[in-house]
């Protein structure tokens, strides 16, 4: 819980730094902070605290889920080079200070305890990420991305507002367990003609899709691909990895605590949510002709897969769910990572393009990039060997070990779709591996280079030996 | 423990490859592979031919899971062992007039296709099966799609997306049974087990599971139509790689995990698996009649007989089972050294095509005497290694149901045809503008083809040598299956 606080001083101390004229001591300085931050955060490793009056609550779960959004966002950041060397146009000391307070907002995403601090960790994140989402000013798309997002999200951030007022005129509390026990005196078969019942299924379904469509599940996910588009790549990365795994982390908080009993009330919806975002993220995805643009349909996907979890609710769940996330992170971080260079490049070649064609011939003079890219694309697709396989492992295993027979269905849906993610996977390797291209030699930065040694390592270790992570409980 | 050297030697001999630079890359994988061949040799010579796992280990690899490194060797797993073992150097000796681009990646990748086609061959426990299984596709997607001719890549794609699809199901299949065990583990064994609590219905499910990741692998009509374009596009190497041994691990499949784990799915829905194999032995031969392109022949040669060997195995008797792991050791040897002769062909006229050849023989009395030996052994001819598996599994299909025996047994005939015509057109006649003052076969091209031809003849005039090892593990699984 430190973290929280440390964190939000540091990004004021941040925006201080920036008044030096030195740049350089931005990125490193950073780094430390979030390196402090997550050593702080192991602090509340196994201590149930709660904090604030009760507003927040630690336990190991949210410092688990807290060291995966510090660790993407210390990789993302590791990844960002201090911005460039634009002096009158890019901002580094705002841009890492509301990087940092952004991932405050996540970190209360997944400690909360009253939907309050939900809400104002939703917020404080989601103004953070329209800011970093705009920050090319120069740029059209980027404009239309950060504008295209803050409506949308404002719109989703005031109907979750709206389901907490309902929530709370039913049930009479923000807090966690408070629903939960005003909701257990409602016996399950009383709950059809319980009075309030309309205001209160009205209120779960509305706090359900403003959740939603922070972790862009499908039909709420229109705004993902422009937004992740349009916005610099650096935050794209950062988007699809901190956001997304704060996200799913405080639907599943909420959705397990909270509202377990009223499972035949969100349960339904999200099995078709469930299988309608597997089948538009991926099928979706393979005609897509641009790399950061299949991402963006790529992370959909990966929501829908995310949201199997939070429908199984059998014991275990929590630690695929985290093996997921983690696993789907770093792989992302690398994918970005690649994409951000070779796109540089070929800015620089004077021709800039995000397509699958900027990667053609990576791996002749650049083969650490191209390992780099295909062991990313492995884990994304779910082979074998791979962090990515053992997430869709636990995740399919714990589907299966539910009894309900509409999970053989979602089963059979997301086995499909894990074989068309094979196809949209490959086209990165492909291009980098068996087509010819003019691609020359990218310099890489030692640390950009460790970053992308550590996450490729994360991958392959984890695909190794997933119990390193999986029975961290 | 030797098991483990059997997977761990080749990886690791493929991590020094990497690192050579040239023609270095060539001798060290060569002496590798030889190694492993000795060890492979060694493992055979002091197997006890009983029913028992020889030369098991066992290592708790992912707790969570219940996946264990679990590896051994019984007399089922000896034979396919065997086979990669054996032909793995020739593979690389074959490919020793060649100069490959970034060759030191080239033949790390045949390594580590070694590493986990063994792996496949030798698991006991059924993830760790699924991962090599997996794990194979890897280095053979990169061989194929890097150094292959003109159309590789979409072609090697196609293969690569469709073998994986096939397995995604097989994988939820053993997800399936693994979380029906008790003591939540996916040992082979155990889920023999399991599956006798299940139903008719359920083990159709599974069998239908099952059936399409071993049937694509294989291939099996229909699921074949990635196989010729591949075997066409892959450099020889590559293209021996996957219709010498990689094929067989999905008849390997059937046999270890699809018939002992759903023997009630197998009685349901077998008939249709041995009708399905037999379209493609008279389908396959047909095609092979008609082609023009010596490797599209032999790919589709290939195809017809793994057919046969499916059918066998489906039939699931004894001399089915014993037919189809002989024919798995002949076809394997055969097809690596007809291929190898198509690729020197190849080398020497830029031409694979029936209509541009002929007249070969009168210049080249060694390669035409190969060629006949490895032909004849294609064709099945007694005393050659193809016979004793083709008598077994066409016995056993007989056995099976005398209709599809029948049909089955066309391919004594259809085989004949393609494969005496493949040798008329390409060798004799007249010598066209291409085939003028052809070279005979030089001393690496020999001491490839040689060893080929002998083992075309000793196994097929003591295939007790195989046959006698492998038949108390065959009886074991059948007792399984037929409880």
């Amino acid at each position: 819980m430190n973290a929280i606080i440390a964190l939000s001083l540091f990004g004021i101390s941040n925006l201080f730094l920036g008044f030096l004229n030195n740049r350089k001591i931005l990125l490193p300085a950073t780094l430390l902070f979030i390196l402090i931050a997550l050593g702080l955060n192991f602090l509340d490793w196994n201590h149930e605290y709660v904090w604030f009056s009760n507003m927040l609550k630690t336990n190991n779960l949210s410092v688990n889920f807290t060291t995966v959004i510090l660790l993407s966002a210390l990789l993302v950041v590791a990844i960002s080079r201090g911005f460039g060397d634009d002096e009158e146009h890019s901002h580094p000391a705002e841009y890492y200070a509301i990087m940092l307070f952004s991932v405050v907002g996540a970190i209360m995403m997944v400690t909360y305890q009253s939907i309050i601090m939900l809400f104002v960790g939703i917020e404080i994140l989601s103004v953070a990420m329209y800011v970093l989402t705009g920050s090319d000013k120069r740029n059209l798309r980027s404009n239309e991305a950060a504008l295209k997002y803050f409506l949308m999200g404002s719109f989703a951030t005031g109907i979750f507002l709206f389901g907490v007022a309902l929530i709370y005129g039913t049930t009479g509390s923000f807090d966690l367990n408070g629903i939960a026990l005003s909701l257990s005196h409602i016996k399950k078969q009383e709950l059809g003609i319980y009075p309030a019942a309309p205001i209160l299924f009205a209120g779960v379904i509305l706090i359900f899709i403003g959740m939603l469509f922070k972790i862009s599940a499908a039909p709420f996910h229109f705004w993902t691909p422009d937004v992740y588009e349009g916005a610099p790549s650096i935050f794209t990365a950062f988007m699809s990895t901190v956001v997304k795994t704060a996200g799913i982390a405080a639907l599943y908080r909420l959705f397990s605590v909270s509202f377990l009993t009223m499972y035949s009330v969100w349960g339904n919806p999200l099995v078709y949510i469930t299988c309608i975002t597997l089948l538009i993220g991926n099928i979706t995805a393979v005609y897509q002709q641009s790399f950061k643009r299949m991402l963006a349909y790529s992370s959909i996907s990966h929501a829908g897969y995310l949201l199997i979890t939070v429908l199984a609710k059998v014991p275990g769940t929590n630690s695929s769910l985290l093996f997921y996330s983690l696993a789907y992170a770093v792989a992302t971080i690398s994918a970005f990572g690649v994409l951000i260079l070779v796109s540089e490049a070929q800015a620089k070649a004077g021709k800039p393009d995000e397509s699958f064609d900027a990667l053609n011939g990576l791996a002749a003079k650049n083969p650490f990039l191209a390992f780099v890219l295909a062991v990313s694309m492995l884990s994304l697709a779910g082979i074998p060997l791979t962090a990515g396989f053992f997430g869709k492992f636990f995740i399919f295993a714990d589907a299966f070990s539910h009894t309900s027979s509409i999970f053989k269905g979602i089963l059979t849906i997301a086995v499909l779709m894990s074989a068309v993610g094979v196809y949209y996977y490959f086209k990165p390797i492909i291009a980098a591996y068996l087509k010819k291209g003019d691609i020359e030699k990218i310099e890489i930065s030692p640390i950009y280079k460790l970053t992308l040694i550590l996450t490729t390592a994360i991958t392959i270790l984890l695909g190794l030996m997933p119990d390193l992570v999986k029975n961290i409980f | 423990m030797l098991t483990l050297t059997l997977i761990l030697l080749p990886i690791f001999a493929g991590l020094i490859t990497l690192a050579t630079k040239g023609e270095n890359a060539k001798v060290l994988a060569l002496v590798a592979s030889l190694v492993e061949l000795a060890l492979g040799a060694y493992i055979y010579s002091t197997f006890v031919a009983d029913s028992s796992t020889q030369f098991g280990v066992t290592y708790n690899w992912i707790a969570s899971a219940g996946i264990k490194f679990a590896v051994g060797i019984d007399g089922i797993s000896l034979v396919l062992v065997l086979l990669t073992t054996l032909l793995v150097p020739f593979i690389i000796l074959s490919t020793f007039n060649l100069a490959y681009k970034n060759a030191s990646v080239f033949y790390a990748l045949i390594l580590f296709m070694q590493a986990a086609l063994v792996g496949v061959f030798t698991a006991k426990d059924a993830f760790l099966f699924y991962f090599f299984f997996e794990a194979a596709l890897i280095p053979i997607y990169f061989i194929a799609a890097v150094w292959g001719s003109e159309n590789r890549i979409k072609v090697t794609f196609k293969f690569f997306v469709y073998t994986l699809f096939g397995s995604l199901f097989m994988l939820l299949a053993l997800v399936y049974l693994y979380l029906k065990t008790p003591t939540h583990t996916a040992e082979i064994t155990a889920l023999y087990e399991v599956s006798k609590s299940l139903g008719v219905t359920e083990q159709s499910y599974l069998f239908a599971a099952f059936f399409i990741a071993f049937a694509i692998k294989m291939p099996l009509f229909p699921f074949h139509t990635w196989q010729p374009d591949t075997y066409v596009e892959a450099p020889t190497a590559g293209t021996m790689l996957l219709s010498g041994i990689m094929l067989k691990m999905g008849t390997y499949g059937v046999i270890r995990l699809l018939l002992p784990i759903v023997p009630l799915g197998v009685q349901a829905w077998g008939g249709v698996a041995v009708v399905l194999s037999i379209i493609g032995i008279v389908y396959g031969s047909i095609i092979a009649i008609q082609q023009k392109d010596m490797k599209r022949l032999i790919a589709y040669s290939s195809f017809a007989h793994v057919g046969l060997m499916s059918a066998g195995i489906f039939a699931k008797n004894l001399d089915g089972l014993q037919g189809a792991l002989v024919q798995m050791l002949a076809h394997g040897i055969n097809v690596v050294g007809l291929f190898f002769i198509v690729e020197i062909i190849q080398q020497r006229t830029k031409s694979r095509e029936l209509e541009q050849l002929g007249g070969i023989t009168q210049t080249t009395p060694k390669l035409s005497v190969f060629f006949i030996i490895i032909m004849l052994g294609s064709v099945a001819l007694p005393l050659t290694n193809g016979f004793v598996g083709e008598f077994l599994l066409l016995k056993s299909v007989y056995e099976y149901n005398n209709w599809m025996g029948a049909v089955a047994g066309l391919t004594i005939i259809l085989g004949a045809v393609y494969m005496l015509r493949l040798v008329q057109k390409s060798m004799f006649g007249a010598t066209t503008a291409l085939t003028e003052g052809f070279e005979d076969l030089n001393t690496s091209e020999v001491a490839t083809l040689l060893p080929i031809a002998l083992l075309v003849i000793v196994l097929g005039v003591a295939p007790n040598a195989i046959l006698k090892v492998s038949e108390p593990a065959v009886s074991q699984l059948l007792s399984i299956i037929n409880h």
